[in-house]
């Protein structure tokens, strides 16, 4: 115990010698500065001294691990490898995953009932679609399970800060802007808004129609040549800031217990058995006992034991779900149907206009597939476009292309007459997870492979749907079923027997 | 990272006992579970440039990452202060029940602690700092209410549902009420058609975001919105309102516009 004191006062001493040395040091130099010092090389003692200190730290540490209650183990551990047991695994550490990370252990019953592990590949989020997402919400949908999702979502967002702070952290602030989705119809869909209106409202959204006087009073800067009929959201929708939802579902989940590990899930391990039907066929039913998680940019890996994996890896979960066998079976078996999930790219460009519509400008949606909204207050806009689907850009990499702007800019100009002076400043471009089939979730259990759940598939409405997405699927890991909101529509059943739960836009 | 916080500190201390206590700490910290706070990046969470905390929070966080029954009882406190925020804005379903709409808004106005006026009278009811309030209100049940001044109150975006039946509002002052945040000017919608004037000032949650939501409210025609502290470039916004609500008068006032940046503690 002295020697440690010695040890310390030491090394004080030392650090006073020092710095009284390269105070003599200096005032050598400086009566010497006559006859130049022409020498390149740093002294010696400055050199002597800091090894001397590193020396004594390094000492330091080491007794410190000595000490009984330290973490050192002669073996060398990867301390970025997962645990290597746990209950739940998410992969996918997006919106989705964090969320439903964070239902799971908000609904367990006991402290550390469950033990959840959320894995993600990227740890700088530069390909997530989360982060790249134009970040809307809205209730204007035709199928009333996504009005509801969005609108418990809204209810959630509402109350942050009541479910998503963290003790002596700075509280949540989303940066929603409440100024509503405007969707513009034409004559040959103006029924399908007005249908739509019907559902949204039956349902409890709060939307407006308005005609096209209305509209031309309310938003002067509108060209209303060729719309008969909009369609307004008066509350509960606009936009907000992804990466604020993320990170506020990840520090409370982090906070709460769930482990987070940044790796590539490239493998699972399973038990299969193997039935037969009643015609004769054979049936295999995998159960996952290891998922295999990569570390980045290495080969060491760690199987780590799980009962449940969910899939949530958004616009890859496709190749998730190939790992367990999902697809390659034969065709016209269950085994055979793959999940539709595939990346797809949308561009974003952010223009600038300076004569713009101001303050009021809603989250535009026009018949022609084009959007914009309001970015700041500085006149900054951000557009894009759904292509055709001749025309999807192909998906290994995230370039933009600019070229696909030109489409974008005759339909802006023709909507807003403003908007035929701007100029593009910016652009990037992220994944849809897009469902192929019917372009809606898929929530739920595969029936072959008794412990996967997918979360997957919301083709452009994940962030948006992600709050109730995530309770619903803790309901149905932890309790079993549905208990706030069914979704049931959204299981793999429908894939399995083709019949696709389309939403009906004007778009 | 803040469970590591304590360690260092003990370390300037004399060493007899710093190491006694630095043993027992590490000892502690792994019998319970690992807490990483992301006190790095939680920095860049707020706007606002924030000062670090002051010694009791980071007391009471320290405890209670170490202890579950303090962190319980953390947890306790903090429901303790929003049910009492809770009560204050429950929906008077019975009131509407028995005596009729404008009764229950009128009431639940009154036990906010604040004021309001019937339409088509110049008398204002309002009760006092202790909560004494006249009942003649009871009288008129078939009066809508014209003008509501609920300043400094605790009214809160559950608490308008007392208010949306009244369709002929046409003032209303939530001016210094902390609980009025972005998504109760999101549903003052409802009273597009007749609100005439709306005062906000004063209210520490509001931010560009609600402010865009006043677009719907066509009728209005004195908006203040001085003195908000959210607001980060308040002259442009005062002008973009102006421009957004074109028979609109807009006050701003309470902003320091010079151009000096003054030299604060910013991160950015």
């Amino acid at each position: 115990m002295s020697m440690w004191k010695g040890l310390h006062m030491t090394a004080r001493a030392a650090h006073g010698i020092h710095v009284s040395l390269r105070f003599i040091h200096k005032h050598t130099r400086l009566c010497t500065l006559w006859s130049r010092n022409i020498s390149t090389g740093r002294p010696v003692q400055n050199d002597f001294f800091k090894d001397l200190e590193n020396q004594f730290k390094a000492f330091r540490e080491k007794a410190a691990d000595a000490m009984p209650g330290s973490d050192w183990t002669p073996f060398e551990k990867n301390r970025s490898l997962p645990p290597e047991r746990a209950d739940i695994v998410i992969v996918g550490g997006g919106v989705v995953g964090w969320s439903i990370a964070y239902w799971l252990k908000q609904k367990e019953m006991i402290r550390d009932g469950v033990r959840v592990l959320v894995v993600e590949r990227d740890p700088t989020y530069s390909q997530a679609s989360t982060v790249l997402s134009a970040g809307g919400i809205r209730q204007q949908f035709s199928l009333p399970e996504n009005i509801h999702l969005s609108m418990i979502s809204a209810d959630f967002m509402r109350n942050i800060n009541e479910h998503l702070s963290v003790l002596n952290e700075d509280p949540v602030d989303l940066q929603f802007n409440h100024s509503g989705y405007l969707f513009l119809a034409s004559e040959k869909v103006a029924h399908i808004m007005e249908e739509n209106y019907r559902t949204q409202r039956y349902a409890g959204a709060k939307v407006s129609l308005l005609s096209t006087t209305q509209l031309k009073e309310k938003c002067p800067w509108i060209n209303t040549d060729g719309v008969v009929l909009a369609s307004y959201g008066l509350e509960n929708e606009g936009w907000f800031d992804p990466w604020m939802l993320l990170n506020a579902f990840r520090r409370k989940a982090i906070s709460m217990g769930v482990y987070q590990c940044f790796g590539e899930v490239t493998g699972f391990r399973y038990t299969t058995n193997t039935m037969t039907t009643a015609e004769g066929d054979t049936v295999d039913f995998r159960r996952i006992k290891y998922a295999n998680v990569q570390m980045p940019n290495s080969l060491e890996y760690q199987p780590v034991e799980c009962a449940i994996v969910v899939n949530a890896a958004g616009a890859f979960s496709g190749k998730v779900a190939e790992m367990m066998g999902i697809g390659l079976g034969l065709k016209d078996t269950i085994a055979g149907i793959p999940l539709p999930v595939e990346p797809r790219k949308r561009f974003i460009y952010v223009v600038h206009c300076p004569n713009g519509p101001g303050l009021d400008t809603p989250f535009l949606v026009d018949y022609s597939g084009v959007y914009f909204r309001r970015e700041g207050l500085g006149g900054n806009y951000i557009a894009g476009m759904s292509p055709e689907e001749e025309e999807e850009p192909e998906t290994n990499n995230l370039e933009v292309d600019h070229q696909f702007f030109q489409k974008i800019w005759p339909h802006l100009a023709h909507r807003v007459p403003a908007f035929e002076c701007l100029k593009v400043t910016s652009a990037w471009a992220g994944f849809y997870d897009y469902n192929t089939f019917d372009q809606n979730g898929i929530v739920g259990m595969h029936p072959l492979v008794n412990n996967m759940f997918f979360a997957t598939g919301f083709s452009g409405h994940g962030l948006q749907h992600s709050p109730a997405v995530g309770r619903a699927m803790a309901e149905l890991i932890l309790d079993g079923g549905f208990k706030t909101l069914d979704l049931s529509a959204f299981s793999f059943k429908r894939i399995m027997t083709k019949e696709p739960m389309l939403e009906r836009n004007i778009v | 990272m803040a469970s590591r916080f304590p360690i260092l500190c003990i370390c300037l201390s004399p060493f007899s006992l710093s190491m006694f206590c630095v043993s027992v700490c590490q000892l502690m910290q792994r019998s319970c579970r690992q807490v990483t706070l992301l006190a790095a990046p939680s920095r860049y969470w707020s706007s606002i440039p924030v000062a670090p905390p002051s010694l009791q929070p980071r007391l009471l966080l320290f405890l209670s990452q170490r202890f579950h029954d303090i962190e319980t009882i953390l947890s306790w406190s903090s429901w303790f202060k929003n049910r009492g925020l809770r009560q204050k804005n429950f929906f008077y379903g019975y009131t509407q029940q028995n005596y009729g709409d404008n009764i229950a808004a009128a009431y639940y106005i009154l036990s906010l602690k604040g004021g309001f006026r019937f339409a088509g009278q110049s008398e204002w009811f309002r009760s006092d700092r202790r909560g004494k309030f006249n009942w003649d209100f009871m009288n008129h049940r078939d009066t809508s209410i014209e003008e509501v001044d609920v300043s400094n109150t605790l009214i809160n975006y559950t608490g308008l549902e007392n208010l949306v039946k009244q369709r002929g509002l046409c003032t209303l002052s939530v001016s210094g009420c902390a609980e009025v945040d972005d998504w109760f000017l999101s549903r003052l919608h409802i009273f597009q058609d007749t609100l005439e004037e709306l005062d906000i000032s004063n209210c520490p949650r509001i931010s560009v975001g609600g402010l865009a939501a006043l677009q719907k409210l066509r009728g209005l025609r004195r908006l203040d919105v001085s003195s908000l502290p959210r607001l980060q470039n308040p002259g442009l916004v005062a002008i973009l309102l102006e421009e957004m609500l074109p028979h609109c008068h807009v006050t701003a006032i309470g902003y320091d516009h010079s151009l000096i940046y003054s030299h604060t503690q910013t991160d950015g």
